[in-house]
C-alpha cells in the first residue's frame, strides 16, 4: 500500500498516471465513435470514398477565376470556390483596413461631431450580426439599382446596376513588355535609393524625402514608357447586349454585397481595435517627441505607430482571419464560395457530407492554423525585451 | 500695444478670454479648432442631415404601420410598411409556440432576470437567498418551457422560433461556455503534456473552421458519430455546438488574464505550500476572470450575435420568421423592414451587453484609480 | 472485390436496420406525432399562413400519414428544409417523412439510400419570364440571368440543356423559392427555372400574373413524390399506400364528405369495403394499421382530388399529366386487393 501512496505522492509519477488515464480515455472515446460511424454507415449503406471528387460535377457556376465548366470534375469545381472565397476575403480586407483605420483615427479626434457619429457608426455596426448586413447589402443592391437595361452609366464606360457592376477591362497589347520592364526598374531604384538614402542620413543626419521620389518614380517611369511604346492598352467598354451587359469587368452584386458588407463589419472592430492601439502609447512618448520638436505627421509616423503596430496588428490578423471565415455567409445570398460549392451542391448532389465537410474543414483549419503561425513568429520578433 | 502693470495687492479674478468658454468657446473648441476641422464638421453636418431626413421620413412620417399586404401598404404611402412586422409579431417574438401557451415564455423570461440579478449585480441585496433561485432557475425554465410536467402542455422543439429561440440559444451557449472555457483555459496551461496537446487541438481546431460548417455538422452528421438509433432535438445539438465554438474562444481569453498574472503570485502561493486546485481556485482564477471579464462579455456578445446562423440549417430565429413572412406572396420584397428590425432588436440587446460589461469593467478596476 | 464488399455491407446494414432501429411506425406512435420535412415556403404546396399553421398539397400528404398512422392528421411536426437539405435532414432522422416535391432519379433512389414511395405529382422543368423581355422561346434565353435552386435535378438539367443548346447563362443560385420570387421580381434574374407547377404557384403570387409567362419549352421530366429513408419496409408500404388510397379516394367517388357514410354501409363494389374497413384486407395487420386508417384519411384530408383542387386550382394548374389514367392522366394506382 505504501508503494502505491508513495508513487500517488511523487509528483512525476503522478503526472504519467494521470495522462495515462487521460489517453486511456481518449482512445476508448475516438474508437467509440469510430464504431459509431461505422455501424450507421453500414446501416445506411453508405461508404467514404473521395473518387466523387473526380467525376463531372454537373452544375455551373456564375463566377470562376479559373476555367470552368458543368463537365469538370468536383474538385476543380472545389477550388472554383476556394478562389472566390479568396477573391471576396481580399476585396473585403482592403476595405475594412481602409474604412477601419480611417474611423479609428476619427474616433480620436478633436472634432466632437465626427467623433460621436463614428463612435455610433462602430455601436451600431458591431453590435448587428454579419449575417444581417450581408442579407440587408444584397437587398439594397439587388431592390434599388436599376435594370441593366436602365443602367446608371458613369461617362458611359462604367455601368451600375442590380445585376452587378461594369467598368472597362485593360486589353493589352504588344509593346506592354517594356512598360513592365520599367515598372520592374522603377522598383528596384527606389529599394537602392531608399538603403542609399538611409546610409546617408545614419552617416550626416540628411534627410531626404524618400517616400515622395520613390513614389513619382514608381508611377511615372511606367507611364514614361507606355508613352513611348505607343500606348499598348486598349480597353474593352461593357455594352448592352440582349440581356445583360458583355463585356469589361464585371462585379456581381452578390461578390458587392458580400465586400460591403463584410468590409463595414469588420472595419467596425479594426477602428476599435486601431484606436485602442493608439491610446495604448504612453501619454509621455508623445509629448516627448513633440518637445524635441517632431512635426505632428513626424510624431505619428516615427513615435506612435511603430509603437502602436506592436498592439494592433495580432488582433489585425486575428480580425482578417474572422473575415474570412465569415464569408463562408455567402452561401445565404448564393455567391458560390468554397461551401456552397464543394460544401453546398457538391455535397447536395453526391450525399457524401463526411468527405465533403472534411475537406472543407480542413481547408478552413490550415489557412488559420498558417496565419496564427506567421503571427507567433511575428510576436516573438517584435516582443519587447524584457527586463 | 500697451503693457498693463499691477500693483502688489488682492485682484478680483479676470473673466477668461472670450471665445473659451461657455457654449461658444466648447463649439470652437470642438467643431472649428482648425480649417481640416471644420471642414470635417461641415461635411459631418451635411451627413447627418440627409441621413436623419432620410431616416425619419421612410422610418416614421411616410411609414404605414398597419395594411393587409405590401400593395395595400403602398397605396397608402410610400414609405416603410412595417405592416409586414405588426401582423406578424407574435412569430417574431414566440415562434410558432402555441398562442395559448404563449404565458409561459413570459413568465420564464422575465424570471430569467431575477435569476441573473444576483450574479450579474454583487452588491444586490439579499443576494444569497436569490443564488438558491438562480442555482433552481435552469430546472424551473426548462419545465415551463418544455412542458410535459406538472399538467403543462408538452412543446415540441420544432415549435420553438422568433426572439425566444435566440434568447434560449444564447443564453444556453453562454451558461455553458463559461466552464468548459475556464476549463480548456486551464488544459492549455497545464504541465500536463497530453492534457496541454489535447486542449490546444480543441481549442484551434473550433477557432480555425467557421461556425457555418459546425452547425452543418451539428444537423447534418453529428448522428453518425452515435450509436445508430440515438437521436436528440436539432435544439440540443445546435446548442452543443454553440458551446465548444465560443468555449475555445473563452479560453483564448481567460488564458491571455492567466498569462497577465505576475508570476510572484504563483511563487507566493508555492512558498505557502498550495496545491494546484488550491492555487487555481484562491490565485489564478479570481484574479485571471477579472482581468478577462471585457472579453468573455465579447465573446457572449459573439456568440449572441451568431445565433443567427441557425437559419441557414433551417431553424425558424427572427432571421428565419422574416424569411417566412417574406415567402408570403403578401409580403414580397419587403427585406429592408424585415431585415432592419431584426437588426434593431440585435442592437438593442447586444448594446445593452456591452454597456455592462463597461459599467463592469469600471466597478472591478479597483487598482488603477 | 469493393462492390462486393460495399454489397455485404448494405445487406448487413438492412438487416442491422431492421433489427436494432426500433420501426419507425413504433416511433411514430411512441411520439404521438409525426416528423414530416416539408419545403420552407411555395404557395399551394408547403407554405404558413398569418397564423402559423402549414398548409398546401405537401402538407396535406403529411397530415394523411399522420391520420392514418395516429388516427389524427393533425398531429404533425414539420420541419423545413431548402432543396440541398432536405436529405441530409431526412437521413439524419429529423423526419420519418420527406414530402416537399422531390425528383425521383436514379442516384437519389439508389445512391444516396432513401426509398421513393411513388409519384404525386408529374412535373416537368419550364422557363418564367416578364412578357416584356419579348422572348418567346427558351433557346432564346442567350446571355441571360438564371435564378435557379441549387442541390435540385433543375440545376442538373438546366446545364445540360444550355450546354446541349450551346447557350451561354448566368446562373444566380438561391436556395429557397421565396428568394427566388425576391430576385425575379426584384429583376436580378431574366428567368427563374424550376418545376412548371412551382412557376405558376410563383407566378400567382404575383401582383399582375398576367405581365409573365411560362415558356413552352419543358425540358425534363420531374416525377415528384413522397421519401422515406432506406431500411424500413413497413413504413415505405405504410407511406406508399396512404398516397395510393388518396387516389383511391377519388377513383372511387369516396370524398370526406361521403366517407363516413359509405363506411357504415355495404357498398357494392367490394373494393370501397375493403379500403374503408367493412370487409378484411388481407395484410393489413403487417402494417400495423387499425382498419379505419383509410377512413381517418380521407375524413380529416380528404382524397387525392379534393387536396389538388384546394390547394392547385387557385394557382390555375391544370389536372393534365396528373389526372387518373381514367381521364387522361398517369395516375394508375394498384387495385385494394
Amino acid at each position: 500500500m505504501t508503494f502505491f501512496s508513495n508513487i500517488w505522492r511523487n509528483e512525476k509519477s503522478r503526472e504519467i498516471i494521470v495522462q495515462i488515464i487521460v489517453l486511456f480515455f481518449l482512445g476508448w472515446f475516438i474508437s467509440w465513435l469510430v464504431m459509431n460511424v461505422n455501424a450507421n454507415f453500414e446501416a445506411l449503406g453508405k461508404d467514404i470514398s473521395f473518387e466523387f471528387l473526380f467525376i463531372p460535377a454537373g452544375y455551373d457556376i456564375n463566377q470562376y477565376l479559373i476555367d470552368y465548366n458543368n463537365r469538370d470534375s468536383h474538385l476543380r469545381a472545389g477550388i472554383v470556390g476556394l478562389l472566390n472565397t479568396g477573391l471576396v476575403a481580399f476585396f473585403g480586407i482592403i476595405l475594412a483596413t481602409v474604412l477601419g483605420i480611417a474611423l479609428g483615427i476619427i474616433r480620436l479626434s478633436k472634432n466632437w461631431l465626427a467623433s460621436k457619429i463614428a463612435y455610433w457608426y462602430v455601436e451600431f455596426t458591431r453590435n448587428v450580426p454579419i449575417l444581417l448586413h450581408i442579407l440587408l447589402w444584397h437587398g439594397i443592391i439587388i431592390n434599388t439599382l436599376p435594370h441593366p437595361r436602365k443602367a446608371i452609366s458613369l461617362a458611359e464606360v462604367t455601368f451600375l446596376s442590380n445585376r452587378g457592376f461594369y467598368i472597362p477591362k485593360p486589353l493589352t497589347e504588344t509593346g506592354i513588355e517594356l512598360v513592365y520592364l520599367f515598372f520592374v526598374i522603377a522598383i528596384i531604384f527606389s529599394i537602392l535609393f531608399a538603403k542609399y538614402c538611409k546610409r546617408k542620413q545614419d552617416l550626416t543626419g540628411i534627410q531626404y524625402p524618400v517616400f515622395w521620389i520613390n513614389f513619382s518614380v514608381i508611377c511615372f517611369l511606367p507611364l514614361i514608357a507606355f508613352f513611348i511604346s505607343g500606348m499598348p492598352v486598349s480597353l474593352e467598354i461593357p455594352a448592352l447586349k440582349g440581356f445583360n451587359f458583355r463585356g469589361g469587368m464585371h462585379m456581381s452584386p452578390e461578390l458587392a454585397a458580400l465586400t460591403f458588407a463584410l468590409g463595414i463589419y469588420t472595419a467596425a472592430f479594426i477602428a476599435e481595435i486601431v484606436r485602442a492601439g493608439i491610446l495604448a502609447i504612453d501619454k509621455g512618448q508623445r509629448e516627448a517627441a513633440e518637445s524635441i520638436g517632431l512635426k505632428p505627421s513626424k510624431v505619428m509616423n516615427l513615435v506612435i505607430l511603430p509603437q502602436a503596430r506592436r498592439v494592433i496588428i495580432p488582433p489585425l490578423t486575428s480580425q482578417y482571419l474572422n473575415l474570412t471565415k465569415n464569408s463562408s455567409l455567402a452561401i445565404a445570398i448564393g455567391y458560390m464560395d468554397l461551401v456552397a460549392t464543394l460544401g453546398g451542391i457538391s455535397l447536395n448532389q453526391t450525399g457524401r457530407e463526411m468527405e465533403t465537410m472534411l475537406i472543407v474543414m480542413l481547408i478552413y483549419l490550415s489557412v488559420s492554423l498558417s496565419i496564427s503561425a506567421l503571427m507567433n513568429w511575428y510576436n516573438s520578433k517584435v516582443k519587447l525585451v524584457g527586463r | 500695444m500697451s503693457e498693463k502693470t499691477y500693483k502688489p495687492g488682492n485682484y478680483p479674478d479676470l473673466p477668461p478670454p472670450p471665445g473659451t468658454v461657455g457654449v461658444y468657446g466648447w463649439i470652437r473648441q470642438n467643431l472649428f479648432s482648425s480649417i481640416s476641422n471644420s471642414l470635417l464638421t461641415i461635411i459631418s453636418v451635411v451627413l447627418l442631415y440627409y441621413l436623419i431626413d432620410g431616416i425619419i421620413g421612410w422610418f416614421f412620417l411616410d411609414a404605414v404601420f398597419d395594411a393587409d399586404s405590401k400593395i395595400a401598404c403602398r397605396k397608402i404611402d410610400d414609405g416603410a410598411c412595417w405592416a409586414v412586422i405588426t401582423r406578424r409579431v407574435g412569430q417574431f417574438v414566440y415562434g410558432f409556440y402555441p398562442e395559448a401557451e404563449r404565458w409561459r415564455i413570459d413568465i420564464t423570461f422575465l424570471t430569467m432576470f431575477i435569476a441573473f440579478a444576483p450574479l450579474l449585480y454583487p452588491d444586490i441585496p439579499k443576494r444569497k437567498w436569490l443564488l438558491y433561485f438562480s442555482v433552481f432557475y435552469p430546472f424551473f425554465a426548462f419545465v415551463l418551457i418544455m412542458g410535459g410536467y406538472f399538467g403543462l402542455q408538452k412543446i415540441e422543439y420544432s415549435l420553438f422560433g422568433g426572439f425566444m429561440l435566440t434568447v434560449i440559444l444564447g443564453v444556453c451557449g453562454i451558461v455553458c461556455s463559461l466552464p468548459l472555457g475556464i476549463l480548456l483555459a486551464l488544459g492549455r496551461q497545464s504541465n500536463l503534456t497530453v492534457v496541454r496537446t489535447l486542449s490546444v487541438c480543441f481549442i484551434e481546431f473550433m477557432r480555425g473552421v467557421p461556425l457555418i460548417t459546425l452547425l452543418f455538422v451539428a444537423s447534418s452528421m453529428l448522428n453518425y458519430f452515435l450509436p445508430p438509433g440515438t437521436n436528440f432535438s436539432i435544439l440540443v445539438r445546435v446548442i452543443i455546438m454553440f458551446t465548444f465554438f465560443s468555449a475555445a474562444y473563452i479560453a483564448e481569453v481567460i488564458r491571455g488574464g492567466i498569462q497577465a498574472i505576475p508570476k510572484g503570485q504563483y511563487e507566493a502561493a508555492d512558498a505557502l505550500g498550495m496545491n494546484y486546485w488550491q492555487k487555481t481556485r484562491f490565485i489564478t482564477l479570481p484574479q485571471a476572470l477579472k482581468i478577462s471579464i471585457p472579453g468573455i462579455v465579447n465573446t457572449f456578445i459573439g456568440l449572441y450575435k451568431d445565433t443567427t446562423l441557425v437559419v441557414v440549417i433551417g431553424l425558424l430565429d427572427p432571421l428565419g420568421i422574416g424569411r417566412a413572412a417574406l415567402a408570403d406572396t403578401k409580403w414580397n420584397g419587403l427585406s429592408t423592414e424585415t431585415y432592419l428590425f431584426v437588426a434593431l432588436f440585435f442592437f438593442v440587446s447586444c448594446f445593452a451587453m456591452s454597456r455592462y460589461s463597461l459599467w463592469l469593467e469600471n466597478k472591478l478596476n479597483t487598482d488603477k484609480k | 472485390m469493393k462492390t462486393k464488399m460495399l454489397l455485404a455491407g448494405v445487406t448487413a446494414g438492412v438487416m442491422f436496420a431492421g433489427s436494432v432501429l426500433a420501426s419507425t411506425l413504433d416511433d411514430v406512435r411512441a411520439r404521438g406525432k409525426l416528423n414530416c420535412i416539408i419545403n420552407t415556403g411555395l404557395a399551394g404546396f408547403a407554405a404558413p399562413d398569418d397564423k402559423g399553421n402549414w398548409t398546401g398539397f405537401d402538407v396535406d400528404f403529411c397530415r394523411a400519414v399522420a391520420a392514418a398512422t395516429l388516427g389524427d392528421a393533425d398531429k404533425v411536426n414539420y420541419t423545413t428544409a431548402t432543396g440541398k437539405t432536405r436529405f441530409t435532414k431526412l437521413a439524419a432522422g429529423e423526419g420519418e417523412l420527406l414530402s416537399r416535391n422531390t425528383t425521383w432519379t436514379f442516384s437519389r433512389d439508389v445512391d444516396l439510400s432513401q426509398t421513393f414511395i411513388g409519384v404525386n405529382y408529374y412535373d416537368g422543368q419550364g422557363f418564367m419570364v416578364p412578357k416584356a423581355l419579348g422572348v418567346k422561346s427558351a433557346k432564346g434565353l442567350d446571355g441571360a440571368s438564371v435564378c435557379i435552386q441549387t442541390g435540385t435535378t433543375t440545376e442538373l438539367n438546366l446545364a445540360e440543356f444550355f450546354a446541349g443548346n450551346n447557350i451561354k447563362y448566368n446562373p444566380v443560385p438561391i436556395e429557397t423559392n421565396a428568394e427566388a420570387q425576391e430576385l425575379y421580381k426584384a429583376g436580378r434574374c431574366d428567368v427563374y427555372t424550376t418545376d412548371a407547377s412551382g412557376l405558376y404557384a410563383t407566378m400567382m403570387s404575383f401582383d399582375n400574373p398576367s405581365d409573365h409567362m411560362v415558356l413552352p419549352e419543358i425540358v425534363s421530366k420531374e416525377p415528384l413524390g413522397p421519401v422515406v429513408r432506406h431500411g424500413d419496409d413497413q413504413w415505405a408500404d405504410i407511406v406508399a399506400w396512404v398516397l395510393r388510397a388518396m387516389m383511391a379516394g377519388e377513383e372511387k367517388g369516396i370524398t370526406s364528405k361521403n366517407v363516413k357514410e359509405l363506411a357504415a354501409k355495404d357498398n357494392k363494389d367490394k373494393e370501397i369495403n375493403r379500403l374503408l374497413g367493412k370487409d378484411p384486407l388481407q395484410g393489413l395487420s403487417k402494417l400495423g394499421l387499425s382498419p379505419d386508417w383509410a377512413v381517418n384519411v380521407i375524413s380529416q384530408v380528404g382524397n387525392y382530388q379534393e387536396s389538388f383542387e384546394k390547394h392547385l386550382f387557385p394557382l390555375t394548374i391544370k389536372r393534365g399529366m396528373n389526372a387518373l389514367y381514367r381521364d387522361g392522366g398517369l395516375h394508375y394506382i394498384p387495385p385494394i386487393k
